[in-house]
């Protein structure tokens, strides 16, 4: 840390104490997760780890995910980025209305969005059914960055490049495809991860992840080696995705230079395309939302009033409701440390810090569980099956939506008045606390926001962990769904949609508003 | 999104008062009542535990899981577990408890109420409720001469694709460990292996006997009441599907005994033993004969349902579920890549 020895410069490093050691706690706590699998490699041997990693079962696996992942993240690339060009930069005729549509199945959680596509067609299954479905619940988180970098490009570079000869795809694939690198690289990332952690859907469509082998394994055995070893295995596939990122991210600078804004950019003309560009649109938006909601009528239409058993519902939701808010409201609470020192002392131990924060939420919940469990109920057994050691588990899965959300609210607030707050008699911490924090209080809503929206459509660490009697909507849903029942589970994937959609137009705004428009 | 500060700090303790009494509420419930860690299906001990509390006024908390998920979980918890029953779908979840001594004995009314036969000798567990085996094949793909006629024939490369299962859960382990009981472990690990080959993977019997009734696969192994159950809500998933049953004393006919017991660490073990008692008595056994779940009774005297075949008929192999070996099972089919 900086050290000078000078007074008035310590009196503004001091402060700083008790918020870089509550961050460190933060971010020793975030460490759980892959200090247990370490442990548990080394408690279980290596000749019996290596006998459950390196088997044919290990391999399938891998090749599975392999190719979920290179069928589902191009495809979806492709996919968004044609939707953002033809809703941001062309007249599309409706472009507000498909710019929404495209980020509406966000709202859907993957394994409705799964239990939708199975009720319509019940032969659906594999690695086709996993990319299909996987593609349309997932490409929102490209669309929504690739949309708002394209919104921002300044149309001066493709001015640049027409001006020189190059025709409109060749300026497209030259000029404008790699400004948006960053976007697409960050939006696969994103989906890559999702792919790994996502139990619901793959068991319905019956395809086989890491994810959904865990699962079986401690459906079989609770927390044997088996699971454990595969959770390694998971484990390792996702610090691959944040490496291979980080290589195919680069180094390129996208900052414009020169004076003034860029201009306002050229909206192309589609002519003839614009009937097959609409068709697109449309197709997405009938695979994306028209199925799940269609079926999901259906299902309520089908099975009428007698559904609707409030009693069961009515005390879900509620579960739900709680479980969401106190989760958001802990989350949050972990990550105001990090945001204030990654704002106001940027640093090396701040990076190394920060990067615990952000890794953990890397992981798929059903790894972060398997730990807290095996933790749990061998060495902390008053926590075992506990509300506080599942919110703990949110707070660990969600800690970077929080972070992204609290960070730039509080970048916004002056360090001058937390400054002036001091200079006029308040302790540090208060003047943290009445000023910034105030201030900041939009970026806490956010936070709250995408983390309650995380919580409420989480299956495995809720499965894995929930204190006797705990019946949330999801776990609620995946029961009936499990017995086939899926008229009965219509009303409890409407609620979570219902809940969903706030803060999908919170997201939607949100990115609307980054660009300025 | 305009908020002030003070409504955010009053929302934010709001929240965590409402998590906390909810909280404090739940374990309230706990401690005056008791808890059942449940692996059978959910609607069969909702069943049971509402008839239950409306006679004895004792609350029921059930937390749902799986048969050997469960079993392993009492053996880590040891003497710490917060459940006081535990209820499965087979036997061999139960052996694992009773083998690491963790089962409380059970009362001699409630072990009467059950003949010999569908409980073990040491009387630690008692069974509940049963199930058989059946092959649910394509009736419009297979006629009665082309129906295997062991389950071991289902091993024979000329099965290569045609059928299904759901390895993953309880109830097909279940039946692989009568397998291993009855032939051994060499001949269950080929058996595996074939499998491992020629049979199709499913998530659960349900969705195995769709894909049998949607002409995917040509039959599956799975329990009869799947079956039923569906005949008697809308038929859809299985107008084309009829079941085979082995008979015969082969592995394939084998009748799984779901097994109910109590934990000794239970702190509530009175309370836990009339649940237990119910269940095996006239009320609990009369959910199973008139209810939607289709499994049989296993009461002393009591009928099953009447649209079942008779568990008498069924010429099941003779297995003493106390010997189920569950960890050989697990092991067997990781070694040949199923789980």
């Amino acid at each position: 840390m900086l050290q000078v020895p000078y007074p008035l410069v310590r009196r503004r490093v001091l402060p700083h104490v008790p918020v870089v050691a509550a961050a460190a706690i933060v971010s020793l706590i975030s460490l759980l997760p892959v200090g247990f699998v370490v442990w548990i490699a080394i408690q279980t041997g290596s000749e019996t780890a290596s006998a459950l990693i390196f088997r044919p079962r290990v391999g399938e696996l891998l090749i599975n995910t392999f190719l979920l992942l290179a069928f589902t993240i191009p495809l979806s690339i492709a996919l968004s980025v044609t939707l953002a060009w033809l809703t941001e930069r062309t007249d599309l005729a409706g472009a507000r209305l498909w710019a929404w549509l495209a980020v509406a199945p966000l709202a859907v959680p993957a394994f409705v969005h799964s239990y939708a596509w199975v009720s319509l067609l019940p032969g659906l299954h594999g690695l086709f059914g996993g990319v299909l479905v996987s593609t349309l619940a997932y490409f929102p988180f490209l669309y929504l960055p690739v949309s708002a970098q394209l919104r921002r490009l300044d149309p001066a570079i493709e001015d640049a490049a027409a001006s020189l000869g190059h025709g409109p795809w060749r300026v497209f694939f030259h000029a404008v495809l790699p400004q948006l690198r960053l976007a697409i690289c960050g939006g696969s990332l994103l989906i890559g991860l999702h792919l790994l952690a996502e139990y619901g859907l793959y068991v319905m469509i019956r395809f086989d992840t890491f994810t959904t082998a865990i699962v079986d394994q401690f459906q079989s055995a609770f927390n044997g080696p088996a699971a454990n070893m595969l959770g390694g295995v998971l484990v390792i596939c996702c610090f691959a995705l944040l490496g291979l990122e980080a290589l195919a991210r680069g180094n390129e600078r996208y900052a414009r230079v020169g004076s003034g804004a860029p201009r306002l950019p050229v909206q192309q003309r589609l002519g003839w395309l614009a009937l097959p560009a609409l068709a697109l649109c449309a197709f997405t938006a009938l695979l994306a939302l028209g199925v799940p909601f269609v079926t999901l009528g259906r299902w309520l239409i089908l099975g009428g009033s007698e559904v609707w058993r409030l009693g069961p519902l009515g005390a879900a939701f509620g579960q739900t409701i709680v479980y969401a808010l106190a989760g958001a409201a802990l989350t949050t609470l972990m990550t105001v440390p990090m945001a204030w020192l990654s704002v106001r002392a940027p640093g090396r131990v701040q990076r190394i810090m920060e990067a615990c924060h952000y890794y953990v939420g890397s992981l798929p919940g059903v790894v972060v569980a398997l730990a807290l469990v095996t933790i749990t109920v061998r060495v902390a057994l008053p926590l075992y099956q506990t509300m506080a050691t599942l919110l703990l588990a949110y707070a660990l899965l969600f800690l970077p939506r929080s972070l992204v959300g609290l960070r730039a609210s509080i970048a916004q607030v002056p360090v001058e008045l937390e400054q002036a707050a001091m200079a006029l008699g308040r302790t540090p911490l208060r003047a943290v606390l009445q000023i910034t924090m105030r201030l900041a209080a939009p970026g806490v809503a956010a936070s709250m926001a995408l983390v309650g929206l995380g919580i409420t459509n989480e299956l495995t660490a809720t499965l894995m962990l929930a204190p006797n009697g705990t019946r949330t909507l999801a776990t609620e849903f995946w029961a009936l769904t499990s017995e086939i029942d899926y008229v009965s589970a219509a009303p409890y994937a409407l609620l979570m949609v219902l809940m969903s959609l706030p803060v999908t137009l919170l997201l939607y705004t949100q990115s609307k508003r980054m660009a300025g428009r | 999104m305009k908020m002030s500060f003070q409504h955010l700090a009053a929302t934010l303790a709001l929240v965590a008062g409402l998590a906390g009494s909810t909280a404090l509420a739940s374990a309230q419930s706990a401690s005056d009542g008791i808890v059942v860690y449940n692996a059978q299906h959910e609607s069969l001990t909702k069943a049971w535990a509402d008839g239950f509390t409306k006679q004895t006024g004792i609350k029921v908390t059930i937390r749902n899981g799986k048969d050997m998920e469960f079993a392993n979980q009492i053996v880590q918890e040891g003497a710490a577990s917060p459940a006081d029953v535990f209820l499965t779908e087979n036997s061999p979840a139960m052996a694992l408890v009773d083998g690491a001594g963790l089962f409380e004995p059970l009362n001699a009314d409630t072990l009467a109420q059950v003949p010999e036969n569908y409980r073990p000798a040491n009387g630690h567990w008692v069974g509940v409720a049963a199930r058989s085996t059946v092959f649910a094949y394509d009736k419009n793909k297979l006629t009665e001469d082309k129906l295997p006629k062991s389950l071991l024939d289902l091993a024979d490369a000329s099965w290569k694709g045609r059928w299904g299962a759901a390895p993953a859960g309880a109830d097909f382990q279940a039946i692989v460990s009568a397998v291993l009981e009855l032939k051994g472990e060499e001949a269950t690990a080929a058996w595996l292996k074939a499998m491992k080959e020629n049979a199709t993977p499913y998530k659960g019997n349900s969705v195995a006997m769709k894909a049998v009734n949607a002409g995917e696969i040509e039959g599956a192994v799975i329990y009869h009441y799947y079956y039923y159950g569906d005949q008697a809500k809308t038929g859809e998933n299985s107008k084309n599907v009829s079941l085979h049953y082995f008979k015969n004393e082969d592995p394939g006919a084998f009748v799984s005994i779901s097994g109910g017991g109590i934990p000794a660490s239970s702190k509530h073990k009175e309370q836990a033993q009339a649940f237990l008692k119910w269940v095996t008595g006239k009320g609990g056994q009369a959910v199973l004969r008139d209810g939607d779940s289709f499994e049989y009774a296993v009461g002393e005297g009591e009928a099953a349902n009447a649209k079942l075949v008779p568990l008498a008929d069924l010429n099941a192999p003779k297995v003493e579920p106390s010997k189920l070996n569950s960890k050989k099972v697990t092991d067997l089919m990781t070694a040949a890549g199923l789980l």
